[in-house]
């Protein structure tokens, strides 16, 4: 994914705890019980782990770190898993119709989130959501593989259709 | 463990899934359609192992679907950069 | 339990399927990306609860495969289209439809 040309925020100190806690708990699930002696080690690896990283610790400057973000991220993780679904179901259909039905064209959609991983989460659903595929980002604009692509479509009509309902919540969790 | 109809209709279904994709990965056409089918069947892989856990009844082959899954798609990235260098 | 979980199973093998199926009949490399990307992650999914019904003490590690699925496939197709897309591998597309995202570029 390009990041060139994006305004990065600068990560704080609670970017950084937030990437501890997140590698501690990454730890705890590998390691799959509660001994202290497991726990303690956690505690220092994760430290290791996050003060080694944090040359890339901007990749994380992006994320809305406080309480009024959860609502939006479990309505964002509820659409998510809809679409999902939906796409599957969607890609059954299509793979097991005889005719094939297709009509794919690269179309172009615009984002309004700022932060490289704001872009990334959004490419990611895109992927994953109902016939497309995010081909590149150069920006504000995603470049999507959509296969069946209504003729005469324009990137207003695309961005509504394609990302609008990822994005309204995302905005809540991400720059 | 003994398997149930369903558990051997899955491991069927599946089986014929990694064939498939084996057969995409044969037929090319070209190297682009060899690269999406080895993706394809790392994933699978990826769960397979993680199913050969639960048949053999031992959480260690979990580590090894993790290591799988991660290096899958570490060789993904790197096939992908060398086809854009070529481009 | 164990019926849930074989169904769970059964449907993670069908939708594996699917996607191999889409890998074989769809006409161009991008199409064969999305069919093989988004069935094959939720597949791996139901078969990863599938397991984790089975066996409910591995629910750690298998929710840390399941995260890792989520996060590298669709990533990793989009690498692979995006580097055909740079290596010049024009999508396949009917006749009568216009491409807007060639147009302006």
């Amino acid at each position: 994914m390009t990041t060139k040309s994006i305004q990065q925020p600068e990560p704080g100190f609670v970017h950084g705890l937030f990437l501890y806690l997140l590698v501690f708990t990454l730890w705890m699930l590998l390691v799959g019980n509660l001994d202290t002696a497991e726990m303690a080690a956690g505690v220092v690896v994760a430290l290791i782990v996050t003060l080694a990283s944090r040359p890339h610790l901007s990749i994380l400057a992006g994320l809305i770190i406080s309480p009024s973000a959860l609502l939006p991220l479990l309505r964002y993780l509820g659409t998510f898993i809809v679409a999902l679904v939906q796409a599957n179901l969607d890609m059954a259909r299509r793979v097991l119709s005889p005719s094939l039905p297709l009509q794919p064209a690269v179309v172009e959609v615009e984002t309004k989130l700022k932060s490289s991983l704001g872009r990334l989460i959004l490419a990611n659903s895109i992927t994953l959501t109902p016939g497309t595929l995010t081909v590149d980002v150069q920006d504000e604009v995603l470049l999507v593989h959509w296969v069946d692509a209504p003729p005469g479509s324009d990137r207003l009509s695309t961005t509504k259709a394609i990302t609008s309902k990822f994005e309204q919540h995302l905005k809540g969790f991400v720059l | 463990m003994t398997l149930t109809l369903l558990e051997i209709v899955a491991l069927g279904l599946l089986g014929a899934a990694v064939l498939l994709s084996l057969l995409r990965l044969i037929l090319g056409p070209t190297a682009p359609d060899r690269v999406v089918a080895a993706d394809t069947l790392a994933v699978i892989t990826t769960s397979g192992l993680v199913i050969l856990a639960a048949l053999l009844g031992s959480p260690l082959y979990l580590d090894v679907a993790l290591i799988y899954g991660t290096l899958a798609f570490v060789g993904v990235v790197a096939i992908a950069r060398t086809i854009e260098g070529n481009g | 339990m164990r019926l849930i979980a074989d169904l769970f199973l059964v449907v993670g093998a069908a939708f594996t399927l699917f996607g191999a199926i889409g890998l074989i009949r769809m006409p161009d490399v991008y199409n064969r990306i999305q069919a093989g990307t988004k069935a094959v992650t939720l597949g791996s999914l139901c078969l990863l609860i599938g397991i984790a019904l089975l066996y409910p003490a591995w629910w750690s590690k298998l929710l840390v495969i399941g995260v890792l699925i989520l996060i590298t496939n669709p990533l990793g197709s989009s690498t692979i289209a995006r580097a055909l897309l740079k290596a010049g591998v024009k999508p396949w597309s009917k006749a009568s439809v216009s491409q807007p995202g060639e147009a302006d570029r």
